[in-house]
């Protein structure tokens, strides 16, 4: 975009998508509830062959995981990619085509499931045809993103944008080899792969869609924003470097640890266990790393609730990163396994880590691109509280359902029966199911909060323009500690004056 | 050494081609050296004595049960453990899924095991409980399925398609079979399917594994 001549950064998509994640979030939270509410009393499906469990946990996890999740992972990328690069997006148009797109494939995505249609490979439950429109679209992404990287003005690439690109590639090539399959109708396909392998392959998939896409893509908003927010530069830049190949390298391994004592050889299981164990490392190399960069800026940490949000969100990537490798040990996952543990485990990433740092992102961007101040501090603080009751007593819950399930399932009395039928269980577990329900609500309202807030903020306004600078400013130099090397004197003259 | 890698990352960082090519590197190794030979691995794929090949009929309530997203709540995956084979009978094995399109194991035991549900209950017991479960359990959170009694089997898609596209995929359907398919399904209800499937569950075990 040019004006008076002058380069300004692409920030409406960015505003769009940050608008179409919000709403996809609330939308997808309270399906959510009504999940956790029909555990509870079945009979809320009113009689509705569409609003059955079966048919709205997909919507619940893909409306989420695709509607929010990406929607926030697009905006955010778009927003940094320019900024880290000193150029406006590559080919804007197309970033417009992916940011409609999308919100038109979550949509009628969302309404296909409900339908009945579903390939059942869990995040991948989209029928063939929306497959297609994903793998067009996901390369539209790239385009644009990487086009920017290609065409930036500063001579290396910020570490955020690696995480970023990992998600872009590793998404695409897990996404099309897990949906290949046969169409029967435009409703229907058989997969390629047959039983164990199909499973197999399918949990390729699916950890590493949580690996690259609900770690890694957010790992670059952090990699961006928390550095931006605290005001300080990354703690050690060389460690970001060595901890995202061994990510990168050691994640695509762990897969198979979601098929413990299933029907698959046993070296498979074996190797993802080693190597899930190993990732423990990584991961909390990143978190080190991101709490050392926050340590200089306490103070600021107590009166600024978007960095409040990105650090708490960095303690529960921390207590998820840490849970995983356990539950990925064999003889944890003879209790964890089919239990609410991992609906807890899957929470505890999901809602204290993704959730929360996308509202911290938000919460620093939004300001920023309208340029005045958030419409209320006291809320978003209000927010941060429900938010982080709302985590921990979904947790709590699941865990204590979870553990009671894995040990009376095993349970076997003297006589060497089982203790305890499948309904004794079924039957205890409405405690648990109720304190989660009111955590949903909890989370729930927190989020309609900021939405609230955000939308406030946004209200009447156009984002304001902003160039890119003519040398690296103040602020870029503090996004980069040892990047770029000799400061920027020699990039500095590429940028036309 | 050490100089090496800086420089070879420094590269990394100043070229997107190079570290496209990187992440790609990378992030394909596990997948060659684990998920590929799973590819490859006969006994994953072969179908032995164990293996059981769907009736149009049961192809047809298998359709029904991944549409209505049973799968959510239901395991199809017996372990190899104690309390496991005590609850749910033997444990499952490979061979018995050859047949399977795609895999049903699960992740979420909302309700109990279906692998060897076939045969436990009557036909009868199943059309109470899929259309009112509370009637059967009274504190079942399943959800109630009473339009499944008044769908047509017919309404699912072309049995005879699904049944040829499975074909090329490798599974021994002959012509007379596939010819006989509508017949087979015709009159029948969704109910009537999805209960002739869920009673073929685990029944193809041989003798020797039981
Ligand atoms: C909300 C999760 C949920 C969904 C979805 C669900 N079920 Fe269930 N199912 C349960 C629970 C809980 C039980 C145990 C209580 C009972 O028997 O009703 C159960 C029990 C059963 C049983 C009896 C198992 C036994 O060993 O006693 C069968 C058979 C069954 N379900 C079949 C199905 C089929 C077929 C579908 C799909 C049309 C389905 N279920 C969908 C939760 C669910
Ligand atoms: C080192 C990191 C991690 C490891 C080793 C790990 C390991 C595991 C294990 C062992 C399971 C249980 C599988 C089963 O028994 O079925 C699981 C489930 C899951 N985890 Fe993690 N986890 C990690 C981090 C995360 C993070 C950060 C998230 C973010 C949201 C996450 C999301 C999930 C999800 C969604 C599931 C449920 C999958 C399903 O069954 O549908 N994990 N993980
Ligand atoms: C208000 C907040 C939320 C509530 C009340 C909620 C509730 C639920 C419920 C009830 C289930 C089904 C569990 C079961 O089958 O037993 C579920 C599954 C799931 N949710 Fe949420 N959820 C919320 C937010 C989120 C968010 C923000 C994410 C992702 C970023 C998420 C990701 C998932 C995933 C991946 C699953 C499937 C887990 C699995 O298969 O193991 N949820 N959720």
């Amino acid at each position: 975009m040019i004006s008076d001549g002058r380069e300004i950064y692409h920030d409406g998509v960015v505003k769009r998508l940050i608008q179409f994640s919000i709403i996809w979030a609330v939308v997808g939270m309270v399906v959510g509830v009504w999940l956790a509410a029909q555990l509870i009393w079945p009979g809320l499906d009113f009689g509705q062959f569409w609003l059955t469990f079966g048919r709205i946990r997909p919507l619940h996890t893909n409306g989420i995981i695709f509607g929010f999740g990406v929607s926030a992972l697009m905006a955010t990328a778009f927003y940094s990619v320019q900024r880290t690069s000193n150029v406006p997006l590559f080919m804007p148009r197309l970033a417009w085509i992916c940011c409609y797109g999308w919100q038109v494939l979550v949509l009628l995505g969302g309404i296909s499931l409900l339908a009945g249609w579903t390939s059942t490979k869990e995040y991948a439950e989209l029928e063939w045809p929306f497959d297609i429109v994903i793998t067009i679209l996901w390369v539209c992404f790239a385009v644009v993103f990487f086009g920017t990287i290609a065409t930036r003005r500063i001579r290396s690439i910020y570490v955020s944008n690696w995480f970023y690109g990992a998600l872009i590639i590793v998404i695409a090539m897990l996404h099309i080899v897990n949906n290949l399959a046969l169409p029967v109708s435009i409703n229907k396909s058989y997969s390629l792969f047959p039983g164990a392998q199909d499973a197999i392959v399918q949990w390729w998939y699916g950890h590493n869609a949580v690996g690259f896409l609900l770690t890694g893509g957010f790992l670059g908003m952090l990699y961006y924003f928390l550095p931006k927010q605290s005001g300080q530069p990354i703690w050690s830049y060389r460690l970001s470097v060595i901890s995202f190949w061994a990510f990168t390298y050691t994640y695509i391994w762990a897969g198979p640890h979601h098929l413990h004592y299933n029907s698959i050889p046993e070296w498979v299981q074996s190797l993802a266990m080693v190597m899930s164990l190993i990732l423990l490392a990584p991961s909390w190399a990143t978190m080190i790393n991101g709490i050392m960069t926050v340590s200089k800026a306490w103070r600021k940490l107590s009166v600024d609730p978007a960095l409040k949000f990105i650090v708490l969100a960095l303690a529960f990537y921390g207590l998820a990163t840490f849970e995983g490798p356990m539950m990925a040990i064999r003889s944890v996952n003879i209790v964890s396994h089919f239990t609410d543990w991992t609906i807890g485990h899957v929470h505890s990433g999901a809602l204290g880590w993704n959730a929360m740092i996308t509202y911290g992102t938000f919460y620093y961007m939004v300001p920023h691109m309208m340029g005045r101040e958030l419409y209320s501090v006291r809320l978003a603080n209000i927010h941060f509280w429900l938010a982080l009751a709302g985590t921990m007593l979904y947790i709590l819950a699941m865990w204590g359902a979870g553990v009671s399930q894995g040990l009376l399932w095993l349970s076997i009395d003297d006589i060497g029966e089982l203790s305890y039928s499948f309904n004794d269980v079924m039957a205890a577990m409405v405690p648990y199911y109720a304190l989660r329900l009111v955590a949903g609500l909890i989370f729930l309202a927190g989020t309609v909060l900021m939405a609230y807030n955000l939308f406030r903020t946004m209200y009447g306004r156009h984002t304001v323009a902003v160039s890119p600078p003519l040398i690296i400013d103040e602020l870029q130099g503090t996004v980069y500690k040892e990047e770029p090397r000799e400061p920027s004197s020699g990039n500095a003259q590429e940028v036309p004056a | 050494m050490k100089y090496h890698g800086v420089t070879l990352h420094r590269k990394l960082e100043n070229n997107i081609g190079l570290l496209i090519f990187g992440i790609l590197f990378i992030s394909s190794i596990g997948g060659l050296v684990q998920v590929l030979p799973s590819i490859f691995q006969e006994s994953l794929k072969t179908a032995t004595e164990n293996s059981h090949l769907y009736s149009a009929v049961e192809l047809t309530g298998r359709d029904v049960y991944i549409r209505e997203g049973c799968h959510v709540c239901h395991s199809q995956q017996i372990r190899p453990l104690l309390a496991e084979v005590e609850r749910y009978g033997p444990y499952s094995r490979a061979d018995e899924f050859v047949y399977d399109r795609p895999f049903m194991w699960g992740s979420k035991r909302t309700g109990p095991d279906l692998h060897r549900i076939g045969g436990k209950y009557s036909d009868d017991w199943h059309r109470v409980h899929l259309i009112d479960p509370r009637s059967v359990i009274n504190n079942s959170i399943m959800p109630a399925y009473p339009w499944l009694a008044e769908w047509e089997a017919t309404d699912l898609g072309d049995i005879q398609k699904k049944m040829s596209v499975l074909r090329i995929l490798g599974h021994p359907y002959t012509d007379e079979e596939i010819a006989a398919a509508p017949e087979e399904i015709a009159g029948l209800s969704q109910l009537d399917a999805l209960i002739i499937y869920l009673q073929v569950l685990g029944t193809g075990l041989a003798e020797e594994y039981r």
